[in-house]
């Protein structure tokens, strides 16, 4: 077990490790400069004082440093928990800029992945076993797992934001609202949060039911099933037996799935101008702002890696053969 | 009499039309009997042995009947057999390896088996009766991936056997096994006998010779019928139907050489039961078939045990 969990660590360690290093990577070797477009928005015309301001923030985000003494500099402050000063929001630090956004991609993205991850599951098993709701129901599911978060998310917004009015089809809350914690404003809240959820939990959804409608057949075609049918056990046990072993993929699946279902919520944040790290990349890109989107792309592997983690453990929990495998079978 | 089989037929349907799997069997199993059913693949004891307990989606009962300890067993009805199930009829399946749900401790499976079923578990009994097949008893505490082939084979034994069902249907139990294991599964077989925990037990399989050590009967079936019923010393010692003896001369004898004789099978393969021949069907591989085969050949008693389907008999 303590090998298991030891060597599970290493891994995730060593992906940590990769993903920052790329994450590093990425904005410095993108094209354009962060400094310039500074400097242009500052709207100075005097060729001294753009150089002047030029040197002033290349040496204030040490970008006039070697490369490597860089790296190892970001690598420093990181543990510091130091993601340096946005350029966007100059001169807010990147982690306030990230804990503001932060709360608002969890609310969506971890109901919306557990739910549907519930629901689509329920639902598949039982589908499964009424043809009605497998030829009727279930199509549906495959149109659904097939559509884009991104168009499902415009689809919903004009349907129920714009024809509909039910639902307002942008922002976090409303402009006329001052963040408190009231009534008034969490209702809001939940009133905004409504369209962005339900696009992710729609689409994950059918993914879910399908994978579980099949697994379910599997399951009940079993040798366990047959013989549990062939001594009578009424169907009701068979099928909770069918169901946690058909669980077990599932879980698997959610592992899986965990980094596109991420990508999905951040694509569907910037449909719904939704205040969370999505919309937030958005801007560092549009800003060339390097120190948010790294801080933003440390945070979404650090989410997924955690998440993996979790599973992995939950998996060991719901799958004795996991165990087995880990303490050497016994003969 | 326990259990009596008559005119018993159950087909597959296919795409291309029925399969006649089994096409009027009759046959008498008495209290206590065990009755070794062999005969090669494809000929139907498989579809007989399911068909007494569970018949799989693609079978249909089309006629006959089943009649245990004087109740006609409503084979059709998947429904209506399940109270019979388990209480008077029990099954060791030919997949026993797999048959334990492998997220369930035993202890717990069990468990929630028999009080689905509307009996109280009891361990105590449940423990004598895995240390008569030589089972630790730590084994309910594990988990189906923890044991060996043979354990799990045995704890399914046991498991079916739990209920004390009347007639008991080992299918292809001993295929899987080797042969010193077989022997163990062949001698717990016999115990659970003797100890009450079954009355009868029809032994699907296609090792006669194993056959031969633990049944009372033998009968020798070939292309979904009823070929020689007779008990097992006959079968083995002085066969009557041409098919059984042919059978007999394919196995190797212990202790022969065969550098100078080749071990001879039976030519040719048995008639498709989608469109079965009319008269016997053997008659295509028979040596002596002569022209009455062209017509059924009833079953008829030679001896008050011993019936043969054959003109030539």
């Amino acid at each position: 077990m303590r090998r298991y969990f030891g060597r599970k660590l290493l891994i995730y360690g060593l992906t940590f490790f990769v993903a920052v290093t790329v994450n590093w990577m990425i904005p410095r070797f993108m094209p354009g400069d962060p400094v310039a477009s500074m400097v242009a928005r500052a709207n100075v015309s005097q060729p001294a004082a753009v150089e002047a301001m030029r040197a002033y923030y290349t040496s204030l985000f040490g970008l006039d440093q070697p490369l490597i003494t860089q790296y190892l500099n970001f690598w420093g402050a990181l543990f510091r928990g130091d993601f340096g000063i946005s350029i966007w929001l100059f001169p807010t630090p990147v982690s306030a800029v990230i804990g503001g956004a932060v709360p608002y991609t969890l609310a969506l993205i971890v109901p919306s992945v557990l739910l549907s991850w519930v629901v689509g599951n329920r639902f598949g098993a039982y589908a499964a076993r009424r043809k009605l709701l497998d030829n009727t129901v279930l199509p549906v599911g495959y149109i659904l797992t097939a559509m884009p978060y991104m168009w499902l998310a415009v689809l919903l917004a004009w349907a129920l934001g714009v024809i509909a009015g039910l639902f307002p089809v942008a922002g976090g809350y409303s402009f006329s609202m001052r963040p408190t914690w009231s009534w008034a404003f969490l209702l809001d809240l939940l009133h905004h949060w409504t369209l962005p959820f339900l696009s992710l939990f729609l689409v994950a959804l059918g993914g879910w039911a399908i994978g579980m409608r099949n697994m379910i057949i599997y399951e009940l075609e079993s040798d366990y099933s047959a013989y549990l049918s062939a001594l009578g056990a009424p169907a009701r046990l068979i099928r909770r037996y069918a169901f946690r072993n058909a669980v077990l993929p599932q879980i698997t699946g959610l592992a899986l799935q965990l980094g596109v279902l991420v990508a999905g919520a951040l694509v569907t944040e910037i449909v719904f101008a939704y205040p969370g790290l999505g919309s937030l990349i958005l801007k560092a890109i549009q800003n060339k702002d390097f120190f948010l989107l790294q801080g933003t792309f440390l945070f979404i592997v650090l989410g997924v890696l955690i998440a993996n983690f979790i599973i992995d453990i939950v998996y060991v929990v719901v799958d004795p053969r996991t165990r087995a495998g880990m303490a050497g079978a016994q003969a | 009499m326990s259990l009596q089989v008559s005119e018993l037929r159950v087909h597959y349907r296919t795409l291309r039309g029925d399969v006649r799997a089994l096409d009027g069997m009759s046959f008498e199993l008495k209290d206590g009997e065990i009755l070794g059913l062999v005969g090669e693949s494809g000929c139907g004891k498989s579809t007989l042995g399911k068909s007494l307990i569970r018949m799989d989606g693609r079978m249909r009962h089309v006629g006959g009947r089943v009649v245990l300890d004087g109740r006609e067993l409503p084979i059709s009805d998947d429904r209506a057999m399940n109270e019979v199930r388990f209480k008077e009829v029990s099954l060791i399946p030919q997949y026993a390896m797999s048959a334990l749900n492998p997220t369930r401790k035993i202890r717990k499976m069990v468990g929630e088996l028999l009080r689905s079923r509307g009996a109280e578990p009891d361990t105590a009994e449940l423990e004598r009766r895995m240390d008569q097949v030589g089972l630790p008893r730590e084994v309910l505490d594990r988990y189906p991936i923890e044991l060996s082939g043979g354990m799990k084979q045995r704890m399914v034994m046991v498991i079916s056997t739990l209920l004390d069902p009347s007639l008991l249907i080992a299918d292809e139990v001993t295929s899987a096994l080797d042969v010193s294991t077989q022997k163990a599964v062949a001698r717990a077989l016999l115990g659970f006998r003797e100890s009450g925990y079954v009355r009868s037990m029809i032994f699907v399989t296609h090792d006669i010779a194993l056959t031969h050590h633990i049944a009372d009967t033998i009968m020798v079936m070939y292309a979904g019928r009823l070929a020689e019923k007779a008990p097992a010393d006959v079968i083995v010692k002085a066969p009557r139907h041409p098919y059984t003896k042919l059978l007999l001369d394919a196995l190797p004898e212990v202790g022969v050489r065969y550098a100078e004789r080749r071990l001879e099978g039976i030519a040719g393969s048995p008639p498709s039961l989608l469109n079965p021949p009319a008269g016997c069907r053997f008659r295509d591989r028979c040596p002596v078939a002569g022209d009455e085969c062209a017509e059924d050949p009833p079953v008829v008693a030679l001896a008050p045990d011993h019936h043969v389907a054959c003109w030539k008999a």
